[in-house]
């Protein structure tokens, strides 16, 4: 198979670009949900976006982006809230209130896109849980000088140019408020007693996570936003003690992910002979996964191999020191 | 919006919604109620002591892992020539993808530096991501049956057989009979592990029992609601248990009616609205009764705490009135007939204006005052109950004074948040303790005050 530049810049670049935004901005924020052990609030906010996406589908009639983005984020937040109401209020723990919660939530979503799906052919349940990177194309482009060419440019998918502005958007807000996630994050009375109100960055948070949740389904689906929240973010924990460190080396990891995992989808299959490119979202998720179960073994400090290397060395140290 | 509400659908009529609910709606109708009721008892059963041993996301790891199991099973059944079709084949390989999923998130929690639910989630999405990559080499490979494989991501309750819902009633019999046989062993590992472990009782093993019964619930689950639904029938008719009874085997009893109400009633709504997707059907019944348990339940329900709550309010409210009223008939500074000028009294503490009317209202209806125009004064029944509570504050001081260490000025306050609540047997031995530490001088005596009593002086305590 040839591959022009044309074809290249038309095709792979968009997606490549929105997974790329996609998973960086779900890599940085979920450092924090992995720090604050509530990664699984990623996973909850994801499902239960369904219905808002569905209802704002319904009322616009059609798949711009707006409506659905904010009917989602209205979702997001309705989660948000009733999963602290039934904890609280229901004194269960947190895990049954986000599974009683996003699984009821999901499932009226899903009775809603099923009327939605009889008089329009527009929103299918694929579509919401895997995402549809490979239709995102870039048709103005012509050639490398597209790229710097403005008329060109504006051509760009309105996805590319969503995710772009969500990702500028949340590295602005860590960036911004480093200190105070920091502080929330690893010890929240001490966050309190210093005056930073704990709780309005736990929403402040969970907005984000609903935005930028939102923001990337379109393009990788909505369970697997969560292995780019979750697994760049577990995988950089594994290799450092520093947060600014974790904060890179996350989103190192996530552009990796999302760049390999697109290049093995869509070309992996013609090298060994095959006809057809594979799922590119999945192979993504797929991806994180490799790479945080490489950090989880090799991690040269944490990692399960090296500290049972380092076990059975130290236990030879000991018996020549014995010996001696 | 007006294309949501059209009028396509269409209601069925009292007989056909009858008909159904009784059962004799055909022989497909009948056997899906069967088996999605049989389904819903068994995942409410094991669904209680997931949920208490805080698994319940556990078995959401568990369901979205056994997508590669399934797309795996299919494309070695195609390329071994066997019919991959095969209901059996394809739930053997969801097993065993989503139990290797179970493993892997219980090695990273326990030999990383990574949290539980950091583990749930990666293996969670990882494992889904791979199916989806794997279900996207089946639709290419165009043996034409991914539908099949789909059905499993959302469930397909219409396609239930005979024997799928013979199977689902041998699961049910299983796992209600494994959980009966081992009730004594999966509730002490629910309630207190540690104790269990010292005890030498194989908590590993007992909790391997549980989870491996939620594989099976989940895995025969699959096909009727979905694998992203399955973890609800699992999750919330044990939740919605959890609120009408603190005692295990009520909660298993009454998760088993819920989960079996929810299939039942889930199964027949989609059968007389075809249009609506099964799975996410009994899934919103199911959260129906979540809803109804979490507001209305009489043990732990939200309308039921608050209602006893706001007993507490009143009851310590008017206790603090009848110590007004004692202490002031006490000090002298009521008239001639024992009674004393509402605003007086009112300013003896921070009482609101509509607070303290309601509580003189309450404490009149229950003739415990009297009511002459613009003043009030103890009845006699009144003034017994006033003697006891004023008696059970200034024991509890001297108690606080003579064995915490508190100074007399700020006894008060401290007093107040226990005196309400003291039983008559904690009465009984706080006398005997201060007779014996001489402070109280005849067990049968009122103590004096441990601080002067003045109008304002009760201003200092707790509003309320």
């Amino acid at each position: 198979m040839m591959l022009t530049v044309q074809d290249f810049l038309q095709i792979d670049f968009p997606a490549m670009l929105a997974a790329l935004f996609a998973t960086v901005s779900c890599g940085l924020l979920g450092n924090f949900l992995v720090l604050r052990r509530q990664s699984l609030m990623g996973d909850a906010i994801s499902h239960a976006v369904l219905p808002g996406i569905v209802l704002g589908f319904l009322l616009a009639g059609s798949r711009a982006t707006w409506p659905i983005f904010l009917g989602a984020l209205g979702a997001a937040i309705v989660a948000a809230i009733l999963i602290e109401l039934v904890r609280r209020f229901g004194r269960v723990e947190p895990g049954t209130a986000m599974g009683v919660v996003f699984s009821i939530m999901f499932a009226g979503g899903l009775v809603l896109m099923e009327q939605a799906a009889a008089h329009s052919v527009d929103l299918d349940a694929e579509c919401v849980l895997y995402g549809q990177l490979e239709d995102i194309l870039w048709l103005e482009a012509t050639g490398w000088g597209s790229l710097i060419d403005p008329v060109a440019l504006a051509g760009m998918p309105r996805e590319v140019g969503t995710l772009a502005v969500i990702t500028a958007i949340t590295v602005a807000g860590v960036a911004l408020f480093y200190k105070e996630l920091k502080i929330t994050s690893f010890d929240p009375a001490l966050a309190t007693t210093l005056g930073i109100p704990a709780t309005v960055f736990h929403f402040g948070l969970m907005l984000m996570v609903g935005a930028v949740a939102v923001a990337a389904f379109e393009a990788v689906g909505s369970i697997l936003v969560i292995a780019m929240f979750i697994c760049p973010a577990a995988a950089a924990r594994m290799l450092t003690d520093r947060l600014v460190l974790q904060l890179w080396l996350s989103v190192l990891l996530a552009a990796i992910a999302a760049i390999g995992g697109y290049l093995v989808a869509a070309f992996g299959p013609f090298l060994v002979g095959g006809e057809h490119s594979l799922a590119a979202s999945g192979m993504i998720a797929v991806m994180t996964g490799i790479l945080m179960g490489l950090s989880v073994l090799f991690a040269p400090r944490y990692g399960v191999v090296s500290r049972k290397l380092r076990e059975r060395r130290g236990e030879a140290g000991l018996e020549t020191a014995d010996l001696a | 919006m007006t294309s949501l509400v059209s009028t396509e659908i269409e209601w069925p009529s009292l007989s056909e919604i009858l008909g159904v609910l009784t059962l004799q709606s055909g022989f497909n109708t009948t056997v899906v109620m069967i088996g999605v009721t049989l389904l819903g008892i068994a995942a409410g059963v094991i669904g209680t002591f997931a949920v208490l041993r805080k698994r319940a996301l556990m078995g959401d790891a568990l369901s979205h892992a056994s997508l590669p199991g399934i797309a795996t099973a299919f494309l070695v059944a195609v390329a071994l020539g066997v019919q991959g079709r095969s209901l059996s084949v394809l739930l053997l390989g969801a097993t065993i993808s989503g139990i290797l999923g179970v493993l892997v998130v219980h090695f990273v929690s326990r030999h990383t530096r990574l949290p539980e639910d950091a583990a749930i989630g990666a293996v969670l999405s990882v494992f889904f991501g791979a199916g989806f990559v794997l279900l996207s080499i089946i639709q290419y490979l165009g043996t034409g049956d991914q539908g099949g494989i789909s059905k499993f991501i959302y469930g397909q309750t219409a396609a239930m057989s005979v024997s799928d819902a013979a199977i689902i009633g041998l699961v049910a019999i299983i796992v209600t009979g494994a959980t009966a046989g081992l009730f004594k062993e999966f509730r002490l590992v629910c309630f207190d592990p540690d104790f269990a472990e010292t005890q030498s009782w194989p908590v590993a093993a007992i909790d391997l029992m549980i989870m491996a019964l939620v594989v099976v619930v989940t895995v025969i689950g699959l096909q009727a609601v979905g694998l992203i639904l399955i973890v609800a029938l699992v999750i919330i008719p044990a939740a919605a248990a959890r609120f009408w009874s603190e005692r295990l085997w009520v909660m298993t009893l009454l998760a088993a009616v819920i989960g079996g109400a929810s299939g039942y009633l889930g199964a027949a709504a989609s059968a007389l609205f075809p249009s609506f997707p099964a799975g996410g059907v009994i899934v919103l019944v199911a959260g129906f009764f979540f809803m109804v348990s979490l507001l209305f339940a009489p043990a732990r329900g939200v309308v039921a705490a608050g209602l006893r709550h706001l007993m507490l309010r009143v009851e310590i409210g008017s206790q603090h009135v009848l110590r007004a009223l004692y202490e002031a008939e006490e000090t002298g500074r009521v008239g001639a007939g024992g009674d004393i000028a509402i605003s007086e009294l009112g300013e003896a503490r921070r009482w609101s204006a509509a607070w303290f009317q309601f509580l003189l209202r309450w404490l009149s209806g229950r003739s415990q005052i009297e009511r002459r125009a613009e003043r009030i004064a103890l009845t006699e029944f009144g003034r017994h109950e006033a003697y006891r509570v004023t008696r059970n504050h200034r024991l509890w001081e001297q108690f606080l004074i003579t064995y915490a260490d508190l100074a007399p000025s700020h006894v008060d306050r401290s007093a107040d948040y226990v005196e309400h609540v003291l039983s008559p047997e904690m009465v009984a031995e706080l006398e005997r303790e201060l007779a014996e530490a001489g402070t109280l001088p005849r067990p049968a005596a009122m103590p004096a005050s441990a601080h002067p009593i003045a109008a304002g002086k009760v201003a200092e305590g707790r509003a309320s």
